[in-house]
């Protein structure tokens, strides 16, 4: 039964104000499902306060093969990285 | 002790705690992963409310140490809960039938039982009411799910009620114990919701194109400890290893 539900990615919200996190997966028919399938799965320890499910199809990911063109070139471009100012003391969390 | 008090927490404790043995036995055979979580979290809950309420029983009563005490060492004739929640799982759509119609039960008695007399009562109610709308909710889904799905689920689900629905008029049903508390408002009447009860069932029903029958008199009375056969076979499972180990520890 489980191979013939598509499946879909879940993600979290642990805590509000945080952004909602990769969690995994789950099969299920529809989405109503995998939202009630993704809470028993996925939020039995108080994991989270929000949850997101879409059906892992309609995610478009990047192809490995492309990696190198898509990710290589940001390795030597240091100066992107914010790290050359002098921060005053008193400016925390940064 | 009062007598009438600790009767109704053994039979509302004794509904949770049966039900929860009845759907730990899907785990590692439901359909799918999901399915099995899904089943073992609902157990899961109704386990908590069944240590909640024999827990406070257990603290009326000089002779029982705590809820494990009530869980493991009673037998069949003694337990208080209703014969639909001892009936066995079937497949999984008889699973879903009786979840269906204990968990809308439920709800509506424990909507209620949140604003009893008795405060722990209340408090155990106003906690278990969150966990059992979501039963409700799912095993609803369930039921619409199968009644509309293939030849096969429609048939099964069927079959499953047929199973079910002459265990649904001893839900409804109020004795002695009952109209004690319900004079003390400590419990409410099963009859002031019964027209709510059966007009949801019927929502539901519809939805998954079953008819619904007239309800049969009542014949059970798990109550007073009056069982099926089914519930010393679960009994046995259950409580082999307490008994066969005393004060076995994890």
């Amino acid at each position: 039964m489980s191979s013939d539900w598509p499946l879909w990615e879940v993600f979290i919200r642990v805590r509000g104000g945080l952004s909602h996190r990769h969690a995994g997966s789950v099969h299920a028919p529809d989405g109503e499902m995998a939202m009630r399938h993704a809470r028993d799965t996925y939020t039995r320890r108080m994991e989270g306060v929000s949850l997101w499910v879409i059906q892992s199809n309609d995610i478009i990911a990047s192809d490995p093969a492309d990696s190198s063109a898509l990710f290589e070139p940001a390795q030597d471009k240091i100066y992107r990285h914010p790290t050359f100012y002098a921060l005053p003391t008193e400016v925390e969390h940064m | 002790m009062e007598r009438a008090l600790y009767d109704y927490l053994l039979r509302r404790g004794d509904d949770s705690l049966i039900l929860s043995q009845r759907l730990s036995e899907w785990c590692g055979h439901a359909p799918t992963i999901e399915v099995d979580l899904s089943l073992a979290n609902l157990g899961l809950d109704l386990l908590g409310q069944a240590t909640l309420f024999l827990d406070y029983a257990a603290s009326m009563n000089a002779d029982v140490h705590n809820a494990d005490a009530l869980a493991f060492h009673r037998d069949a004739a003694e337990f208080r809960n209703c014969l639909l929640v001892e009936q066995p799982n079937g497949d999984f759509a008889q699973t879903i039938v009786r979840q269906f119609l204990y968990s809308t039960w439920q709800k509506m008695l424990f909507d209620r039982l949140a604003f009893s007399k008795d405060p722990t009562v209340a408090a155990i109610a106003a906690k278990a009411v969150k966990e059992i709308s979501y039963h409700a909710d799912l095993s609803a889904d369930w039921m619409i799910r199968l009644g509309g799905g293939t030849d096969e689920s429609n048939r099964r689900l069927k079959a499953g009620v047929e199973w079910m629905w002459r265990l649904v008029p001893e839900l409804l049903v109020a004795d002695e114990i009952d109209n004690e508390l319900i004079t003390k408002d400590i419990a409410p009447d099963p009859a002031s919701f019964e027209t709510d009860f059966m007009t949801k069932i019927a929502e539901v029903f519809a939805e998954a194109g079953l008819d619904v029958s007239p309800l049969p008199r009542n014949f059970a009375s798990g109550r007073r400890g009056y069982h099926s056969e089914h519930l010393g076979h679960l009994l046995c499972t259950m409580q082999y290893l307490p008994r066969a180990y005393p004060d076995a520890q994890w």
